[in-house]
């Protein structure tokens, strides 16, 4: 197995499935705290939260993906990722683990993964025993995808 | 050879010079015969011309060194600073700005430089035949004949004492061993003074790569006599002219060359000795430069001081302890002395971006054939270094604005009966917590009909509503995207930002626009600008169980009201507010805030009277917490546009907190 051939991912889990997302793309990951809600946005964004002295959006990434919401428990975690610029945390259930990915167990993601569309993915990584879904946060997190769904929500 | 460290400095100087000869090109061009304008012209372009060789910035060097030639010229009266010279000169430094600045962006300062080049050579050539025959007869001996070293040194031996000759030294044509008598002939002179400078070079002396003739420069305390015979009693020396350098008077008798040799190096000292009175007369304000960033650290550092200071106050009225508070209350103090020195360090003068400005138009009105005159008063005039960077874009457009549509053609003026040439005039000045920056023109005004006519057929507003538009509303239209009052699109209005951006870029740096006008008479566009961006003074409110803020500048008053105060009016809740109907605006229901459902409906309402312009609104609010200096920051990046709330802030308790932005309240 070839070191330059593998790639790094922080392991979270959302529901039942677990995800990835390249190393390099996250900051850090905090705990749950105060987070202030910013009104007339998109439901799933949960407001901001004051991250050692920077104003930084929080998402859900559940109701990003449209699964069912849940309260918040002592293994919920805040991802806090850096894409194109931008600084955004995303609320997920757990973060558990760090992993290196051999390019070669990667393959293209299927139509849909769990709900959600293939559009957001990187690909689906196979491991032993468990599947890890790799997601491609510049399109998740896409300005254009932003303002798209505040016009459906507008509209609905 | 390290450059490195001096290449900001050399960035730094060399805009600093480019900006000089910029502005003094301008008065150049009113007053043409000014000679401390070419002299000042000259001390750049020839400052500039020594760094860059210095650090071995070949175009430069070349095109300031060509510029010189011209600008010397002027100076001898060889030729006339007419308008086709100036624009060859101002093209020149444009080149030159735009290399400084590729070399600032990390590139070798490169550029194709040999048009104009050509063209201040062809200068150089047609008028200067009188000077052609002078650079003949003296081809070495020009105003590089002293460096600035050498002349130094000249200044302080006159100054000790030593008299500074010049000497010529002719040997016999039939003199065999040249380099040998010019050792000889120095070795007497070394003996009695100091030799400074010859021409030929030593190197080229010693190689004997000369013809029969040469000449020194010695310092000296004996007679020009003494010299003389000194030098004869080397053999083989013709004949010896040894002058006197004379610093203060011109020696008429010793031919044109000299004359002219003297005459140069008087113009150099002058302006050696102008330099050194600008110095003196700095030095009395003392400065240091320091690097932007730091004050950006310094600035951070402020607020998290800031956000602290919030949180200690919050901790002092919980404990109630007198010592505590005391402390506090000082700390306070302090804190909002140290707030207003660190906000006056950042602030800059808006000269910097205003300086710009004449070029910008000079160059305009030549293109639309219009005659403007930019007046610019109250260039002084500070603003936080922040907006400062920001202001540009949005002035240079309204200018371009005011010359193609405000100023009207020279024809139409003098119909009109103006004169011939417009005027616009920039202003800036404080008034209060803001700073006003006016651009004004005496042109052709708004037509009211016109901008009507476009906004209904573009669909901006219906015909009905259009009639019941007051003058200032309409003028608001010219701000919404997609109106041009302008036919056909010239290459000036129609490129980079349009009106409604420039609204935008000023509104998202907490400012506002207005235009005032009367036809046949003029234009305003007024831009009103807050003084700085990163600190303000709030109104917390709570609203449900949130809390936000609202910027003290927009607010008029705090009120309670009674529930039956409250009248309807177009299918709105509105109130009485000092003789004024004022719409009433729950917050609650703009933010959508969940409310704690054990309070009951109350008898009397909070509001908050916030304006926008002449415009007023009343906000409902849960309660009022008091005011508060608060650090503004951005909602992040992801979050750009959100309705009503402009920012965030961080509480004492670590919490964030909103911050409502009015003008978007105020429809």
């Amino acid at each position: 197995m070839s070191v330059l051939q593998s790639q790094k991912v922080i392991v979270f889990q959302l529901g039942e499935e677990e995800y990835g997302v390249g190393v390099e793309q996250v900051k850090s990951i905090e705990r749950v705290q105060t987070v202030t809600r910013v009104p007339n946005t998109a439901s799933f964004i949960k407001g901001v939260i004051n991250l050692r002295g920077v104003v930084t959006p929080i998402l859900d990434l559940r109701m990003r993906f449209n699964i069912q919401e849940r309260e918040y428990n002592n293994q919920t975690r805040v991802i806090i990722v850096t894409v194109d610029d931008m600084e955004v945390g995303l609320i997920v259930d757990a973060a558990n683990d760090v992993m290196d990915i051999n390019q070669d167990n990667i393959e293209p993601p299927p139509e849909v993964v769990g709900g959600i569309e293939a559009d957001y993915l990187n690909g689906v990584a196979k491991l032993e025993k468990r599947l890890l879904i790799l997601l491609n946060l510049n399109k998740v997190l896409s300005k254009a995808e932003l303002e798209e769904l505040k016009t459906i929500e507008a509209k609905s | 050879m390290e450059k490195n460290q001096y290449l900001d400095m050399f960035i730094e100087e060399s805009r600093e010079h480019v900006q000089s000869i910029n502005e003094h090109l301008l008065q150049l061009e009113t007053d043409p015969n000014n000679k401390d304008l070419i002299g000042e012209i000259f001390r750049s372009a020839h400052t500039l011309k020594g760094m860059a060789a210095t650090m071995g910035y070949e175009e430069i060097t070349n095109l300031t060194h060509q510029m010189e030639n011209v600008l010397d010229g002027i100076r001898n009266d060889t030729y006339e600073a007419n308008t086709i010279l100036i624009d060859v000169v101002f093209e020149s430094v444009d080149y030159i700005e735009k290399m400084v600045e590729d070399i600032a962006l990390g590139g070798d300062g490169t550029a194709d430089v040999q048009s104009v080049l050509e063209k201040l050579c062809e200068f150089e050539r047609n008028g200067a035949v009188k000077e052609i025959a002078a650079v003949l007869e003296a081809p070495s001996i020009d105003t590089e004949t002293f460096d600035d070293f050498e002349l130094t040194v000249i200044a302080q031996s006159v100054e000790q004492g030593y008299v500074p000759f010049n000497v010529e030294v002719t040997l016999r044509e039939d003199c065999i061993l040249k380099a040998a008598r010019v050792v000889m002939i120095f070795d007497v002179l070394e003996q009695v003074g100091e030799v400074i400078k010859t021409n030929p070079p030593v190197e080229k002396l010693e190689d004997e790569q000369f013809d029969n003739s040469f000449s020194l420069t010695i310092l000296s305390t004996k007679t020009s006599d003494e010299l003389n015979e000194r030098i004869f009693k080397v053999s083989e020396v013709e004949k010896v002219v040894v002058t006197e350098i004379d610093l203060d008077s011109k020696k008429e008798d010793e031919g044109q060359q000299e004359a002219k040799q003297i005459e140069q190096i008087k113009q150099v000292e002058t302006k050696k000795s102008n330099e050194k009175e600008a110095v003196k007369s700095t030095s009395g304000n003392k400065t240091i430069r320091v690097n932007i960033d730091r004050l950006d650290a310094l600035m951070n550092l402020f607020e998290e001081l800031v956000i602290d200071k919030g949180r200690l106050e919050q901790i002092a009225d919980e404990l109630n302890n007198n010592e505590l508070t005391d402390t506090v209350e000082h700390m306070t103090r302090i804190s909002a002395d140290l707030q207003s020195i660190i906000l006056t360090m950042r602030m800059v003068p808006v000269e910097q971006v205003f300086n710009r400005f004449p070029r910008m138009v000079r160059g305009l009105a030549k293109d639309l054939n219009k005659q403007v005159q930019l007046k610019v008063v109250g260039q002084e005039t500070e603003l936080d270094r922040t907006v400062i960077d920001e202001i540009g874009d949005p002035l240079v457009h309204l200018l371009r604005n005011s010359i193609d549509h405000g100023v009207e053609t020279p024809g139409e003026r003098i119909k009109r009966g103006k004169p011939e040439q417009g005027t616009i005039q920039l202003h800036a000045y404080h008034s209060g917590n803001h700073v006003f920056i006016e651009v004004s023109d005496d042109g052709a005004g708004i037509d009211t009909n016109n901008v009507l006519s476009k906004a209904i057929k573009k669909g901006v507003v219906t015909e009905e509503s259009s009639k019941t538009l007051t003058e200032a509303q309409i003028y608001d239209l010219l701000f919404s995207s997609g109106l041009s009052t302008r036919e056909e699109i010239s290459d000036v209005s129609g490129r980079g930002v349009g009106l409604d951006v420039v609204k935008s870029k000023i509104e998202s740096l907490g400012g506002s626009v207005t235009i005032t006008s009367s036809q046949g008479q003029g234009t305003t566009f007024s831009v009103q600008l807050p003084l700085t961006l990163s600190i303000i003074s709030v109104m917390l409110v709570e609203v449900g169980v949130e809390k936000y803020a609202i910027p003290l500048s927009s607010i008029i008053e705090t009120a309670i009201i009674k529930k039956e105060d409250i009248l309807r009016a177009h299918n709105q809740q509105v109130i009485d507010f000092r003789g004024r109907v004022v719409p009433l605006i729950s917050l609650k229901k703009i933010f959508d805030t969940p409310t704690d459902l054990e309070k009951g409906e109350e008898e009397y309402l909070s509001v908050v009277v916030v304006r926008k312009g002449e415009k007023m609104a009343a906000l409902i609010v849960d309660s009022f917490i008091g005011q508060q200096e608060i650090v503004l920051k951005a909602l992040g990046s992801y979050l750009s546009q959100v309705f009503a709330i402009s920012g965030a802030t961080i509480l004492g308790d670590g919490e964030v907190a909103l911050i409502i932005d009015c003008n978007t309240i105020i429809k």
